[in-house]
């Protein structure tokens, strides 16, 4: 089996090329391109404000690019991202929300059911499968609000396993979660990417390199060259110099930003 | 006692106020958790607050005041939602504006009506002895359309209220699902002015969900107890005030808001269990 791994170059997960992207007019991406390929497992750190979370919107199809091209699974994100499970920052929650642990995983079958059409018995399998590997089923009925910071996260990579995904987008996986719990989220990671491809965002690189398998930067510019360790030369670049490129790399001024 | 509840009950306008109570709770339960859920509470307000524009057109045209109200407040909630969906800053500015626009075009329009204006006072603070067996009907009608919608799509309507964007990446249609929401709002706010009147909308649509949302986790639980609580308010809050002769809406309401307030107060206790 590894054999075709061996001599096959891992197919495109995600492509982007020269992406662009602004937030309330204001530029946050400038020339991104990334090549995922399948089972890779990418770290992206960045400064709060660096486009982290812009990033996973354009791929998401959940905002448009100004500029250059996002391709999941050779479609277009809108179409693509039926192959995403994407698991979103949890900082904003309605602790009273009324909903159970079990509610929650299930609407990541939302994708597969049309309006008017029910979950059927084989959402449910999918959704109980989901819950059990991350170890959260026995909590099904539990209100969300009632869980922890991790275990709360756990329900939401089940609601983005239970999309059946080729590829899991993460957002801040670890902002809620204490340290040893992060850990085994990561962990938990790291046995999904046995047959998932992963690509999480985050501004903590503390943990991160010891359990991606790659990692990049990523301030407004991203710096990525499919590296195990995070290099003081990207460091640099991502964070000390955003670097303005006044046409193609002709004269290139460094600011000093505010720190 | 019971024989003055008896005499009462011998009143069609009595066992129709009754019936009204029961009726409009339902909606309420209903429409009223997503209001809470979802956070819409002011946009839910302003959209009663405009339904009055409605009236007062109404009352301009010769037509019937309701059917005025029904055409503004579903106007108004279209055009809210959309304001709120669609402006990413200060949404609560354009829509408070909305709001008063509403309630002054409703002012201005009676102001331009000839002759006498019977009965506009029943619409901002309630009339639910004076409900009609017809408004009965259209009240079950519109239960009827409410209870049908929120089936049919339950599972994206919990889906925007819990997570819009992770419903968006799920392909759920989600400004359908939302129009439609707002809709059902606008809907339920006509029902309600019958009972307690456009101003006091806003209470009877949030309080009881409120109160249920302290008590449940479920949000199909939320509903159904949010509408008994409510049934149980309508129905105290009627008998108070034809007992202490009090205006009725005012009456349903403060009964509401005192056992709000009271479960406020209690729900502590519970939250250790």
């Amino acid at each position: 089996m590894s054999h075709t791994h061996m001599t096959h170059t891992p197919r495109e997960m995600i492509s982007v090329q020269h992406l662009w992207a602004s937030y309330n007019g204001k530029p946050v991406l400038e020339d991104i391109n990334l090549s995922v390929r399948e089972l890779d497992f990418i770290g992206l750190i960045g400064p709060n404000g660096g486009g982290k979370t812009t990033l996973l919107k354009v791929l998401l199809g959940l905002l448009s690019p100004t500029r250059g091209q996002v391709r999941i699974m050779g479609r277009g994100p809108q179409v693509g991202r039926r192959h995403v499970g994407y698991v979103p920052q949890s900082v904003e929650f309605d602790r009273d929300f009324p909903i159970s642990v079990w509610d929650v995983a299930q609407m990541g079958r939302l994708g597969r059911r049309r309006l008017l059409q029910r979950y059927t018995a084989r959402d449910d399998e999918a959704v109980a499968e989901a819950l059990r590997s991350v170890d959260m089923l026995d909590k099904r009925g539990r209100p969300i609000g009632a869980l922890s910071g991790g275990q709360r996260q756990r329900v939401y990579i089940a609601r983005a396993l239970a999309t059946e995904p080729e590829i899991l987008l993460l957002d801040e996986p670890m902002s809620s979660v204490d340290p040893q719990v992060s850990t085994s989220v990561y962990e938990l990671l790291r046995e999904l990417n046995e047959r998932i491809t992963i690509l999480l965002v985050t501004h903590d690189m503390s943990a991160i390199s010891s359990h991606v398998k790659t990692v990049g930067c990523l301030n407004r510019r991203l710096f990525y060259h499919g590296e195990k360790q995070i290099t003081p030369d990207m460091l640099e670049a991502a964070y000390q110099c955003p670097i303005d490129l006044i046409a193609h790399g002709a004269s290139h001024r460094v600011f000093p930003e505010h720190l | 006692m019971i024989e003055a509840l008896f005499e009462a009950m011998q009143f069609t306008f009595m066992r129709n106020a009754l019936a009204a109570g029961v009726l409009v709770s339902i909606a309420c339960g209903i429409i009223g958790t997503f209001v809470v859920i979802k956070r819409i509470v002011f946009i839910s307000g302003g959209i009663a607050h405009a339904a009055y524009g409605g009236i007062g057109l109404g009352y301009l045209l010769g037509v019937n005041p309701v059917l005025g109200a029904i055409v503004f407040s579903v106007a108004a909630a279209l055009g809210m939602g959309a304001v709120q969906r669609k402006t990413h800053q200060r949404a609560d500015t354009v829509i408070g504006a909305m709001w008063a626009i509403g309630m002054g075009l409703g002012i201005v329009f009676v102001d331009l009506t000839e002759g006498y204006k019977a009965d506009l006072m029943s619409y901002l603070f309630g009339s639910i002895l004076a409900v009609p067996s017809n408004d009965l009907l259209i009240m079950l009608a519109l239960n009827l359309v409410i209870i049908a919608l929120v089936a049919l799509f339950y599972k994206e309507l919990l889906a925007i209220s819990f997570d819009e964007t992770f419903a968006i990446v799920e392909n759920v249609p989600v400004d359908a699902i939302y129009i439609v929401l707002v809709c059902m709002i606008g809907l339920t706010v006509v029902m309600l002015m019958r009972v307690v009147g456009l101003i006091m909308v806003i209470a009877m649509l949030t309080m009881p969900a409120a109160i249920a949302g302290q008590f449940v986790n479920d949000m199909k639980k939320m509903m159904a107890l949010a509408s008994a609580l409510g049934m149980v308010f309508t129905t105290a809050g009627l008998w108070l005030s034809y007992f202490l002769n009090l205006t009725s809406g005012a009456t349903i309401i403060l009964v509401s808001g005192t056992i709000y307030l009271l479960s406020l107060a209690v729900k502590p206790l519970f939250r250790q269990i």
